[in-house]
């Protein structure tokens, strides 16, 4: 059901809020995003950008509607079942880097294909260290840098070890919420060309969030966040 | 889990300051349970290994631990002394193999003198079943010949020729020396770690002989034999404290045991050592309790630590096990790495622990046992320590478990959105 071209992100009223008695934070009657297409996603800050893509890699769970992705209805999952879903179909990019600081570089980067069969199996021989090293490489990072532990490592070269964790072992959807906040110009640039060229080379769906608005001539198709939710937070 | 054990070891490596120090607390904590336990059953074995030849004990009709203390351990005094007569009127039962008969009452520096016979030296036991071997000289043979337990000679720095005089009772009175009949030294028995290491060992013969010229605890005034003198006299033994008794076969144990206690011209009384130890054991077992009580909080406190530890490194962890779950790692990971380090964190501590209370015996065994007559060896763990330790362990991962368990409820939403 995964391979077949079809719908990558599928929602039907979805609502979410954040506790019981708050106010609606997410309300969207309908959303899909087709497999393939990278899709950049903008909105002021406090929005709900990163509610979303909680929701969309099922670290939340919403309090109504349907979230469909790659074909998986997520409420169907187990807690376990989510985590293997996550880890084996989508590479999350979080806003905040989240590497493990007492990992070297490589380590981090190894990190899902230690922990999913299907990862480690779509990243090439040696267990995905090539594959790992040439994402590096072409994100700017090589040498002994890739020995350094994650804690040694400034905020932009974390951004890019974080990129090159989702990207490695080829997920089907790539999720990053704000990956390039931390990088100058020039960075910004190699790395928005790569990631494009990596999802445009696996046919990966990308959804990509920014509230830079100037990026999304890269990008297939723009959402803003503000027009698609019918809640005002 | 095998890209967990590498993770683990990382993590761990990470937080070595804290890790370590609870090690330290849980290692301490071992160390002193397992030290009060193998204590309290060397304090146990030295007892019963002191008499461990004698079927039964006889002595004067008093309650049977107090015989047991002061004919076997020379602790506190007898009330009463038994008949010559009496003694070898029972000892004649045809199930009676052997006996040595025991004349307490004098001392030498502050060491019991224990009047008794050529018997003593050939049927008493001590450990499983060893009999006293010398380390210098020979048993006693003339009327004023002494034979040394190892420590009177260690402590006193006494060698072979000595002469010594005996005092009466425990010797603090400086007038009730039997000054004018001093003992040479003819024998140095080799250590046995039971009280026959802090005893002086002299003819029954002789006990009479000082005390020829005494009545009643005091020198008779205006009397004076001297040792020349007292070989005319019957030194035959009048009186005994009591004696230790070996049965050609045990099984004629409470025969023989009836047989005196219904002895009709004295009350006298015989008891098995074991079922006096037993009794002697349930009047000290409180304190025993109250010892192990202790060492089992002191055991809780390490563990308790231990959870402090993993609780408190949890929040500085929530993100490290919420990253990890985000790139797949699920809730039984989470739990196994918790649990694994819980785990190895008690058994290094259990190892530690066990690695110390060895080198503490070895390092003050030696001492222990010559002043208290305690053996501590290095030893293997015994069932009942195991026991202990398998409780220690158990609660250790149990204890790592219940932060687990927290760690999995949060990971994934607190930890990927972190709070201020
Ligand atoms: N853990 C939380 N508990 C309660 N409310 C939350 C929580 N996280 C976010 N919110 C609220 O939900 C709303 C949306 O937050 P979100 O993080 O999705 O915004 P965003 O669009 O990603 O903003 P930014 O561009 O600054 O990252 C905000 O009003 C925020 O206060
Ligand atoms: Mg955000």
């Amino acid at each position: 059901m995964r391979d077949l071209p079809g719908p990558a992100i599928l929602l039907e009223q979805l609502r979410f809020r954040w506790q019981r008695q708050a106010p609606l934070c997410l309300d969207i009657p309908a959303l899909d995003i087709q497999a393939g297409e990278r899709v950049f996603l903008y909105g002021p800050s406090g929005s709900g950008k990163s509610t979303l893509l909680g929701l969309l890699g099922a670290v939340h769970q919403p309090e109504s509607g349907r979230i469909e992705v790659l074909g998986q209805d997520l409420a169907r999952l187990s807690g376990s079942g989510r985590d293997r879903f996550r880890v084996d179909h989508i590479g999350f990019i979080f806003q905040q880097f989240n590497l493990i600081p007492y990992l070297p570089v490589l380590d981090n980067v190894l990190l899902p294909c230690r922990f999913s069969a299907r990862r480690r199996a779509r990243a090439g021989q040696d267990h995905g260290r090539q594959e790992a090293r040439r994402l590096l490489e072409a994100l700017g990072l090589e040498g002994e840098q890739l020995g350094r532990q994650a804690s040694q490592l400034s905020v932009g070269q974390q951004q890019r070890v974080a990129a090159a964790r989702a990207l490695i072992g080829s997920p089907e959807l790539i999720i990053a919420d704000e990956p390039t906040s931390a990088l100058d110009a020039d960075r910004q640039d190699d790395f928005l060309e790569l990631l494009l060229q990596e999802c445009a080379a696996q046919g990966t769906t990308l959804l990509f969030v920014s509230h830079d608005h100037r990026l999304a001539p890269h990008f297939t198709r723009e959402l803003s966040l503000v027009q698609l939710n019918g809640a005002r937070p | 889990m095998n890209a967990l054990f590498g993770l683990a070891l990382k993590s761990a490596w990470n937080r070595r300051l804290t890790l370590g120090l609870t090690l330290l607390s849980i290692a301490l904590a071992v160390t002193l349970l397992l030290g009060v336990e193998r204590t309290r059953v060397a304090a146990r074995a030295s007892f019963s290994q002191s008499v461990s030849g004698a079927d039964l004990v006889l002595g004067a009709r008093t309650s049977p631990v107090q015989l047991m203390l002061y004919s076997v351990f020379r602790m506190g005094g007898a009330t009463n002394n038994i008949g010559w007569d009496s003694y070898q009127a029972v000892i004649r039962h045809p199930a009676v193999a052997w006996s040595i008969p025991i004349a307490l009452g004098d001392s030498h520096r502050g060491f019991p003198v224990i009047g008794t016979d050529a018997a003593y030296f050939e049927h008493f036991r001590h450990g499983r079943g060893r009999s006293l071997s010398f380390a210098q000289g020979r048993p006693f043979d003339g009327l004023f010949e002494a034979v040394l337990g190892a420590e009177v000679a260690r402590r006193l720095g006494y060698r072979l020729d000595q002469a010594i005089t005996l005092s009466h009772g425990s010797g603090e009175l400086k007038q009730s020396e039997h000054g004018d009949k001093p003992f040479t030294v003819v024998g140095i028995l080799a250590p046995t770690g039971t009280p026959v290491d802090h005893s002086v060992h002299v003819s029954l013969e002789a006990i009479e002989a000082i005390h020829l010229d005494w009545q009643g605890g005091a020198p008779m005034p205006g009397v004076q034999i001297s040792p020349e003198q007292v070989r005319k006299f019957d030194l035959s033994p009048k009186t005994i404290t009591a004696a230790l008794i070996g049965l050609k076969q045990r099984t004629a144990v409470f025969k023989v045991q009836r047989h005196i206690n219904s002895y009709p011209k004295e009350p006298l009384l015989a008891v098995l050592p074991g079922v006096a130890l037993d009794e002697l054991w349930r009047v000290v077992a409180m304190v025993e309790q109250a010892l192990l009580g202790i060492s089992v909080l002191v055991v809780a406190v390490g563990l308790a630590g231990l959870v402090a530890v993993i609780l408190a490194s949890l929040n500085e962890r929530r993100r490290e096990l919420a990253v990890l779950r985000s790139v797949g790692a699920g809730p039984r990971h989470i739990l196994a790495l918790l649990a694994l380090e819980g785990a190895s964190i008690t058994l290094a501590g259990l190892g530690l622990g066990l690695l110390l209370l060895n080198l503490a015996a070895w390092l003050a065994g030696p001492t222990l046992e010559a002043r208290l007559g305690l053996t501590l060896a290095l030893q293997e763990v015994s069932p009942a320590e195991l026991k202990l330790l398998g409780a220690v362990f158990l609660t250790g991962v149990l204890a790592s478990l219940l932060p687990a368990a927290l760690a999995y409820r949060q990971a994934l939403t607190d930890g990927l959105t972190p709070r201020l």
